[in-house]
């Protein structure tokens, strides 16, 4: 029975597999979502088992939901815990659904950090693999700053396979993290010559991404790619390296001609036809650059370009279609050097905007933008103008719209020469339909109106017909955005109201009833203008005798005006009321006959300058101004809160006027919705929405049967009074004539006098550029800066943009604070549950072996640092006639340095993962503070502030009874020092291991001498009989100082917390339970107050500063566990509310947990 | 390479691949919206298109259209080759892959393309490192494989 209850279980465990899954799905089409989601209820089961193999499973159903585009966000943890799995099969599934749902919000991604070490560290070059892989996706810049000194070491794997990748995921780990790039630079340039063409082409893709951003940063590479280009015969290395040289030739010249001949041998060498053609196109990019006088390559790239527009591949018309675009996209690049060569080509390109295929249209425009000159604008524009008309997809329209504005409108209207046909082709553009753009459109007419002094009568003169036609325009306008249109009209015709030849009329149209319905922007600038024409007309009408003129007008003001201070738009209602007053007011004065004008006139007296968009920023800061300081002090926190009861008057009030909104529940409205339908069904009137409809049409007799009456339209449908372009067009084209005309004239009568002199001949030729001489003398009026503007070039720059945080100096050689911080504090033990416990401790006696031949081999301790513990203290100079000695010291120095160079080059390499640690341990000293002093109380209780040397101590925690102590020595002096002892006085429970036949007492040599200014690291084993207590080592350093022989003694301190012979060890929850239930622990609780940061900070703290693992996560309630190096469990209960965080915990033994809660204390009252 | 969609020319998403961290919001908007537009497309046009900042590189194989987005500067005809290996690739694994290997195994065209490319970057241009490295990790999992056979998808 029991065996059947098992193997039921067992079946329904492994009853739906991910194939099941995607063959239910397609069985179920009708009722996919109700499928899906007994599916995920099943999911959600099976993530509740222990059982690792079911878990993943799910996690690889999910993944594929995900893919449907299912939420699965709220399993994250389950992906992470199968990420977390020791077998290959199942981190593989773990990682890859990781890869698919975290993104840089997902906060479980902050828990992966240790465990993505780990996998990196792994012997298991796959296991290496995935979580390389996997991090590629989701790497946020906590991971990257975490993970860069690991990653960077993979760079030298051993295995091939995994420097490639490493090398790849550096990429993505500077975008994120800019600081690393420098340290990791010249092993990533190291790796450009690296023995496996995989991680070479790796490196090149990496560089070429770095160098395409910011070119100027690696131009010192260029030899060496000089080098690549012509040796590598990959041919995706190759393009990559070509790529990157058409960064950095505009910046050297030289590098161009140099590359000329390398790059025909490579054209000439026998690709395949698809690589051939791609290498042409990279190619032809280059040499558009370089060869700006051969014209015969520019000629030969040309015939290329023509060839692959014209014909492309034979009997392949999709490829035709891509040889098309590609073309295009050359002659765009072209453009830019060898303006003349394409501008000759005019004809092809506009006929390409007649393509079928978008995406060559739009490649066409974008040629035609830079082919356009005073002659050919108003051509192209015409022909742009007829391809509106035509153009069927709105987006389609729109892009043809905003390419003629931009067109027109390029370099400060350079190429126009008449503004009466632009603001005609700004007028016709309005009647497009649906346009997104009438805000682009309002913006150029203002632009224009009120730069363009000489055109502003005329502009008046439109935008008064367009205000006229305003119905034309609003017959759809709530749908459409071409209203904004009226913006634009109204305000022109307000400010410039002088030019306007019928004012009343112009008034009369801005006041119709239908502009209510315009938007509430639009309103509020039609009733502001409004009085600025009135106040004209006043002016205007003041000297005429007879005054009921003027005062018709204030009537229509204050008839027509309620409707306004009526709007629901509080701007209008504003704007609105204050006029009526103001014109109630004037019409009173006019009945006694005041005159009025000249005030109401000077309410809008002078001239509105276009002012520059980046005006404001160039403001200078004058001087002695702060900006950042307080100008009255902050109240502080606790003031603000015993503020909020005060508030007891006002608080009420708004919470009952609120919720009168949401009243109408579900049920109401679907109530409403079924009385609406039933009315609706009885309603002749109302067309159904239903597919019939279109059926029943279809059926109705006769309807094919009604003649359709084909309209004529050859005549564009004319709006009366609005202007057409081509008019003017063709008035153009005859003053253009005209002037030619004049000009021969002129010409021929100065011949005439000059032939009387010396009878040379004078060619006029074809019309030239210059020769074409604007409408009218137009004066484009700059944008107006503010005086003293700050000159600054980094205006273009997009401050979003995350290259230009990699915008570095790579030359300059790393100073000793940009180190790759190294996270030496976690552990990252092999995931073991309480339960196996007794298979661990089978395992340590290996350990120590492991463990010695890692020492010998010194750069291998990335792997364990994640055991270690850090302890530290400062050295302090001993007394003062030290400092006279290092200063002598320093001026023989010199003639001793070069001695000692060849040993700092030796040791250089090494001393750079020390000082990597070193910043980091700066780094968190300062972040996170407080967490640090825990282990740090190692200062040293001596008078002397002045620290000389900074000594770095690391415990290394092995099995129950030993712990190795790292200690980085850095000589801050200027003299050499040697022959280094380290010696600590030994306690009862703690001693440092000597070598067999000395003496308790003997210090130990420090294997190396130091140079100025170099840090070393070398490790002391010491042995510990109880760890339940913290203890505090006192020991001494001696050494001497080389040049003045003498001895010197520093006195130190080590610090052994208790939280440092805690090691991180993961634990399943049902392990965790079972503990608890035991009985065998003993229960502790310490409250911390006024702690202030989200719970999972909270949680990484104590993971990271003491050694624990979160167990489970449940709100603001959690549990973690961990375990000492004498296999003592650590159990704690961690709630918060508020600001209060209490902590119950369990362990086995009470001293060791009363310790270990009191250095959490500590590290959180400290922050 | 900012990502990679694969779908069927139902607009049925295959496979999705994202190289910039976005929301998964904005994914489904972005899938969404390319889906239409790729599909909308004619057979005889060109395989770029022009989508918001963006270029969009698409190429059909059989029933399934495999789509790339790559940044302005990105060159478009290696992009082409990439799909075309990745395709290459998948039909060596898979043996004459169909669209239906890609459904049922689509965590086996999920690792295919991590080895291929990595942060949207070919990491590995010999196709036999790819299906090495594949096969390799293949063994390592418990459960081997056996590719289907019985489908014949033509490129």
């Amino acid at each position: 029975m029991a065996l059947k209850i098992v193997k039921g279980s067992i079946d329904r465990m492994f009853d739906k597999n991910l194939q099941d899954l995607v063959r239910g799905i397609r069985n179920h089409k009708e009722d996919e979502a109700k499928y899906i989601s007994t599916c995920i209820d099943e999911i959600k089961q099976e993530l509740k088992q222990d059982n690792i193999a079911v878990k993943a499973n799910a996690v690889c159903k999910l993944t594929y939901l995900q893919m449907l585009g299912y939420d699965v966000s709220w399993a994250a943890f389950n992906i992470v815990e199968v990420m977390s799995s020791s077998k290959f099969t199942y981190k593989r599934i773990g990682y890859l659904a990781a890869s698919q749902c975290f993104h840089e919000n997902t906060d479980v991604i902050m828990l992966t950090t240790n465990q993505i070490r780990k996998d990196l560290s792994s012997p298991n070059q796959y296991d290496t693999g995935v979580a390389l892989t996997g991090l590629s996706c989701f790497v946020t810049p906590d991971l990257a700053r975490d993970l860069a000194n690991d990653i960077m070491t993979l760079m030298s794997h051993t295995k091939p396979y995994i420097r490639k990748k490493a090398v790849l995921i550096m990429y993505k780990v500077f975008l994120k993290y800019p600081e690393s790039l420098r340290p990791a630079f010249p092993r990533l340039k190291e790796k450009l010559e690296d023995p496996d063409p995989g991680v070479q082409s790796a490196a090149v893709n990496v560089i070429c991404e770095l160098a395409r951003r910011n070119p100027k940063n690696y131009l010192s590479l260029a030899p060496l790619f000089f080098k690549l280009m012509t040796s590598s015969t990959n041919n995706w290395v190759l393009i990559k390296i070509i790529k990157l040289f058409g960064a950095l030739t505009p910046l050297e010249p030289r590098l161009g001609k140099k590359l000329i001949e390398p790059l025909t041998n490579l054209i000439h060498r026998s690709f395949s036809s698809r690589v051939l053609i791609f290498i042409r196109f990279v190619f032809l990019n280059l040499l558009i650059k370089n060869c700006s006088h051969s014209d015969v390559i520019v000629s030969f790239c040309y015939i290329t370009v023509l060839i692959s527009l014209s014909s492309g591949m034979p009997n392949h018309s999709a490829s035709i279609q891509v040889m098309k675009y590609l073309g295009l996209l050359a002659m765009s690049k072209i453009l830019k050097t060898h303006p003349k060569s394409v501008q000759s080509h005019k004809d092809l390109i506009l006929q390409c905007l007649d393509d079928k295929d978008e995406s060559i249209r739009l490649r066409a425009l974008d040629l035609l933008y830079g082919m356009v000159s005073k002659k050919n604008l108003m051509e192209i524009v015409k022909k742009l103008m007829i391809h509106v008309d035509k153009a069927e997809g709105t987006t389609y329209r729109d892009e043809l719209l905003t390419k003629i504005i931009d067109i027109c409108s390029q370099s400060n209207y350079q190429y126009i020469t008449n503004f009466e046909w632009y603001i005609s082709i700004l007028v016709e553009l309005t009647r497009l339909e649906g346009t997104r753009h009438g805000h682009l459109i309002a913006s150029q007419m203002l632009d224009v109106a009120i730069r363009v002094k000489a055109i502003r009568a005329f502009a008046v003169a439109q935008m008064a017909t367009l205000l006229d036609n305003a119905h034309l325009l609003t017959g759809n306008m709530q749908r459409n955005g071409i209203c904004e249109v009226l913006y634009a009209a109204a305000w022109i015709c307000g400010e410039f109201s002088e030019h306007l030849e019928n004012p009343v009329q112009t008034l009369e149209a801005m006041l119709r009833p239908k502009v209510a319905t315009l938007p509430g922007h639009i309103q509020a600038v039609y009733v502001q203008n409004a009085a600025k024409l009135f106040a004209t007309i006043l002016k205007n009408q003041e000297g005429n005798t007879d005054s009921t003129a003027a005062q018709e007008t204030s009537q229509l003001m204050i008839d027509r005006l309620p409707l306004f201070v009526q709007s629901a738009n509080l701007e209008v209602q504003e704007r609105a009321s204050c006029i009526l007053q103001l014109v109630k007011y004037i019409q009173k004065l006019q009945q006694k006959d005041v005159e009025v004008a000249e005030e109401v006139s000077a309410l809008f007296a002078g001239e509105l300058n276009p002012v520059a968009p980046k005006a404001q920023k160039k403001v200078p800061v004058p001087e002695g101004l702060d900006l950042d300081a307080w100008i009255n002090e902050p109240p502080s926190e606790s003031e603000s809160e015993d503020e909020q009861p005060k508030a007891i008057f006002t608080k009420e009030e708004p919470k009952h006027s609120r919720p009168r909104h949401t009243e109408v529940d579900e049920k109401e409205l679907a109530r409403r919705r079924e009385a609406r339908k039933q009315e609706q069904a009885n309603n002749p009137f109302y067309i159904k929405a239903s597919p019939s409809s279109q059926k029943v049409y279809q059926e109705t007799p006769g309807v094919e049967h009604i003649p359709v009456v084909q309209i004529d339209l050859s005549v564009p449908l004319k709006v009366p009074g609005l202007p057409m372009s081509d008019q003017y067009v063709k008035l153009e084209e005859e003053r253009r004539q005209k002037e030619r005309a004049e000009k021969k004239k002129k010409e021929k009568k100065k011949r005439k006098e000059k032939r009387s002199g010396r009878g040379k001949k004078h060619d006029s030729g074809p019309e030239s550029e210059e020769d074409i001489t604007p409408a009218h003398v137009v004066d484009i009026v700059t944008e107006e800066m503010p005086e003293n503007a700050l000159p600054s070039d980094d205006d273009d720059k997009d401050p979003n943009d995350p290259h230009k945080a990699l915008d570095i100096d790579l030359d300059k050689p790393l100073a000793d604070s940009e180190k790759l911080p190294v996270r030496s504090h976690r552990a990252a033990g092999a995931p073991k549950s309480p339960a196996e416990d007794g298979e661990a401790e089978n395992a340590t006696p290996q350990e120590p072996k492991k463990k010695s031949s890692k020492e010998k081999r010194d750069k291998k301790k990335d792997k364990e640092r994640d055991r270690k513990v850090r302890l530290r203290c400062w050295k302090h100079s001993p007394p003062s006639g030290r400092k006279s000695d290092s200063r002598s010291a320093q001026s023989e120095g010199r003639t001793k340095s070069s001695k000692h160079k060849k040993k700092k080059q030796k040791k250089e390499k090494e001393e750079k993962e020390k000082k990597k640690k070193k910043k980091h341990h700066h780094h968190h000293h300062h972040s996170d503070g407080g967490g640090e002093e825990s282990v740090q109380n190692g200062t040293v209780e001596e008078e002397e502030p002045l620290p000389v040397s900074v000594c770095d101590i690391q415990g290394n925690l092995q099995d129950g009874s030993q712990v190795v102590v790292s200690v980085i020595f850095e000589n801050k002096s200027d003299s050499f020092l040697k022959s280094m002892e380290f010696n600590v006085l030994d306690s009862l429970n703690s001693k440092l291991q000597r070598p067999e036949g000395s003496g308790p007492h003997d210090g130990l040599t420090v294997p190396f001498q130091l140079p100025p200014g170099v840090s070393n690291e070398a490790r002391f084993v010491f042995t510990v009989q109880s760890i339940v207590m913290p203890q505090k080592l006192k020991g001494t350093l001696t050494f001497i100082v080389k040049d003045s022989s003498t001895h010197e003694k520093l006195d130190f301190k080590l610090h052994f917390t208790c939280t440092s012979y805690l090691i991180t060890t993961p634990c399943y929850s049902d392990a965790f339970a079972k503990l608890l239930e035991s009985g065998d622990l003993k229960s502790s609780s310490v409250r911390l107050e006024g702690v202030n940061m989200p719970f999972h900070h909270l949680l990484a703290r104590i993971c990271f500063h003491h050694h624990f693992s979160v167990v489970e996560r449940i709100d603001s309630c959690a549990s973690m566990y961990s375990r000492s190096i004498q296999g003592h469990h650590v159990c704690l209960l961690v709630k918060t509310s508020g600001q209060t965080v209490s902590i119950d915990a369990k362990c086995d033994e009470p001293t060791l947990l009363g310790n270990v809660l009191d250095e959490i204390k500590q590290t959180f009252s400290q922050c | 390479m900012q990502f990679m969609l694969l779908f069927s020319r139902q607009g049925k998403l295959r496979l999705q691949k994202w190289y910039v961290p976005l929301s998964d919001k904005e994914k489904k908007k972005i899938t969404r919206e390319l889906v239409q537009t790729v599909l909308a497309r004619k057979p005889k046009m060109c395989s770029f298109l022009e989508w918001r900042d963006l270029k969009i590189v698409y190429k059909r194989y059989a029933s399934l259209y495999f789509c790339c987005a790559i940044e302005d500067q990105d060159n478009e005809l290696i992009t082409l080759e990439i799909i075309h290996r990745y395709v290459e690739l998948l039909d060596k694994y898979f043996g004459s892959v169909c669209e239906l290997d890609i459904i049922f195994n689509f965590e086996k065209a999920y690792f295919i393309l991590d080895e291929f490319l990595l942060g949207g970057e070919a990491q590995e241009t010999s196709k036999k490192n790819v299906l090495k490295a594949i096969e390799q990790a293949d063994l390592l999992q418990e459960v081997r494989y056996t590719p289907n056979h019985s489908h014949v998808w033509q490129i």
